[in-house]
């Protein structure tokens, strides 16, 4: 009988120490593609599990700095060139009186980049995943923290991953269908 | 991010009551704030409370039509008090926003754990806040289909706004304000609209909460990316907000009159935003604590937080008022004088001392715990502080302009039945959504008050000890 292929196999914990734990087991069994679940964010998942991901400030930075750059061109053009109006003979590049409308386009494009950045990067919207297959995983917004060894790992095996993570006493291990 | 609730104790020290009252659970603490959205139903106290808003914010639908229709002559304005009770409803809406973008983003770079129970709520506080303040000048434009003149676009009468005028920064502003608090609020909510959608009951509930949750999984890499733009954010917010009241400040100490020409207006403002903010913050815990059984969550502690940044706050805007007086004496301007002595002797004078009582003499008695320790007197004395911030931008408005340099020009102001009408209907605005936000989505943020619970913490050799 063939069998669905599989996302990965999933071992479901009770508290956030039980899964640090098992995250470093599964890497010193040489196990490297993997994604842990958990209701809230927790420091130490993310080392245990090597995450250095330090793109999103870059594209703040990047989106800051083309909402500053806007902002200062917008005021300039506008007031110095496309509509001078010649007040009493006053300068018409002012530029202390733009840095206001300046910085809030700095703000406005750097948190717009940094909430789209973080949908980008996460890839959300995404309404399906093979990780909503597994029953229990409803708890992994409420209580409960997971670890999925994804198929894509090269020592992964479907009939061994499922024995390694039984010996880490999880609450329950279930294969992820995809 | 966590701490444990029983912190080792030292003989003969006392211990400070806990963020969150012991024996919850990750269970315990999403069912039961879970549960105020999705299992308790629309109960009889919401539904009076949400009646009375929605006739109010009925009568705002009357007073805008009628506006709109008949032109604003309808209100009280006129030359000399060219603003009125529309912009004095700006400001001291836009200040009580303050306190939500404080409490979410700079509590959050100064690790105050205390602000998670009240985060949530609060951030709503200040969208609908800006959502009310952002009424009044546009409905003050006297043709607000025009509004958006505002904004720079090209255009067919190849014209562009003053980038020299505050009215314009203000507009930048604010509208960067609403987008903004907007995101950081969404944002926030996303893990949180995701155990709604998996704990629903109902298949509308969750398509709705699945739909806006986005198929948040809890993944450690979105987390880990999650928490870095949280704080980009709350680092964003937090110059953000002192540029929103400064600019709105702006809008008076730029011009030339007696009153608002004057240096102290941005820190003042922003003091005044912030005081006026945490008042109203106090004003909708006390009640939703008590009718949600959320005393777990938002503790006496909180309670007593607030009331201390509402004093000191306080003290900063007293600070104000001082300098006010004496800049006008020091400056030797015989307009500035005359504008001081109008305010303590002339025809509004009586509001002047009802706001030096307000917001000077009344808020001192926070300095006793008995009284920051008293639901009572911390609802009454947050209700004086929102009486008395309205009452300062009234002064500051109306009686700098009723009487400015020529004696020739001076007039009255009183507000009419709609400048009323109007600024009761942005009440009932305010409270619509607030009722409709604490039915349909969580007012204390569930994912991070998870973090509060002692469990959170990793322990033995794992943990990283001293984050």
């Amino acid at each position: 009988m063939k069998r669905a292929p599989l996302h990965g196999v999933m071992a479901e914990f009770d508290n956030p120490t039980a899964l640090v734990v098992a995250i470093t087991k599964a890497r010193a069994a040489g196990y490297r593609v993997m994604d842990a679940y958990s209701p809230f964010p927790i420091e130490e998942v993310s080392e245990a599990l090597h995450i250095h991901d330090r793109v999103l400030p870059a594209l703040v930075f990047l989106g800051g700095l083309a909402g500053c750059i806007g902002g200062f061109a917008l005021a300039t053009w506008t007031s110095v060139i496309d509509y001078p109006i010649n007040v009493g003979g006053r300068p018409l590049f002012s530029w202390p009186s733009f840095l206001p409308v300046t910085f809030e386009t700095t703000v406005l494009v750097a948190a717009a980049t940094c909430v789209l950045g973080l949908l980008a990067l996460n890839g959300l919207p995404m309404p399906y995943h093979p990780v909503f297959n597994v029953p229990q995983f409803a708890l992994a917004t409420r209580e409960k923290f997971f670890l999925c060894i994804e198929a894509t790992d090269p020592r992964f095996d479907r009939e061994e991953t499922r024995r390694f993570l039984e010996t880490l006493e999880p609450l329950s291990v279930a294969e992820v269908e995809d | 991010m966590s701490q444990p609730t029983q912190t080792p104790q030292h003989p003969g020290v006392i211990p400070r009551p806990p963020f969150i009252e012991p024996g919850h659970t990750f269970e315990t603490v999403t069912d039961q704030i879970g549960a105020i959205v999705l299992d308790q139903g629309v109960r009889r106290g919401w539904l009076i409370g949400f009646a009375i808003a929605f006739s109010l914010l009925m009568l705002l639908m009357v007073a805008l039509t009628n506006l709109v229709a008949t032109g604003i002559g309808i209100w009280g304005i006129n030359i000399p008090v060219a603003w009125g009770f529309d912009i004095v409803n700006f400001v001291w809406w836009i200040g009580i926003g303050h306190a939500g973008t404080l409490i979410s983003a700079i509590l959050l770079l100064l690790r105050q754990q205390w602000r998670t129970s009240i985060n949530r709520f609060a951030e709503a506080m200040t969208l609908f806040a800006v959502a009310c303040a952002g009424i009044f000048p546009v409905a003050h434009l006297g043709r607000p289909w025009l509004a958006y003149w505002l904004f720079p676009y090209p255009n067919a009468m190849a014209m562009w706004p003053n980038f020299r005028s505050p009215l314009v920064w203000d507009v930048f502003a604010v509208s960067t304000y609403a987008t903004v608090s907007f995101m950081f609020w969404f944002v926030g909510l996303i893990p949180d609209l995701a155990t709604l959608r998996d704990r629903s009951p109902s298949r509308v509930g969750r398509f709705v909460y699945g739909m806006l949750a986005m198929g948040w999984r809890g993944s450690a890499l979105h987390w880990h990316r999650y928490e870095t733009a949280y704080l980009l954010l709350a680092g964003l917010s937090t110059p953000l907000v002192v540029s929103v009241h400064t600019i709105v400040s702006y809008d008076f100490a730029v011009s030339l009159i007696p009153g608002w020409h004057t240096t102290i207006f941005p820190p003042y403002f922003v003091a005044g935003a912030i005081y006026a903010g945490f008042a109203m913050v106090l004003t909708l815990a006390i009640p939703l604590r008590w009718y949600y059984d959320l005393e777990d969550f938002i503790t006496m502690r909180h309670l007593d937080n607030m009331a201390r940044v509402m004093l000191a706050t306080g003290l900063v805007v007293a600070y104000g008022y001082m300098m006010e007086a004496f800049c006008a004496w020091y400056s030797a301007s015989t307009y500035e004088e005359f504008m001081m002595t109008n305010r303590f002797f002339g025809p509004y004078n009586k509001l002047y001392w009802a706001l030096i009582f307000c917001n000077v003499v009344a808020p001192q008695l926070m300095w006793f715990k008995k009284f920051r320790l008293s639901l009572g007197w911390l609802f009454l004395m947050s209700i004086i502080v929102s009486i008395g911030m309205w009452l300062e931008r009234y002064i500051i408005i109306v009686v700098s302009l009723h009487r400015d340099f020529l004696p020739s020009s001076w007039g009255m102001y009183t507000g009419s039945i709609w400048d009323w009408a109007t600024f009761l209907g942005t009440i009932g605005l305010f409270s619509s959504l607030l009722f409709l936000f604490i039915r349909f989505l969580p007012m204390i943020s569930i994912f991070e008050m998870r973090t509060m619970v002692p469990e959170a913490k990793v322990e033995g050799e794992h943990g990283g000890g001293g984050h």
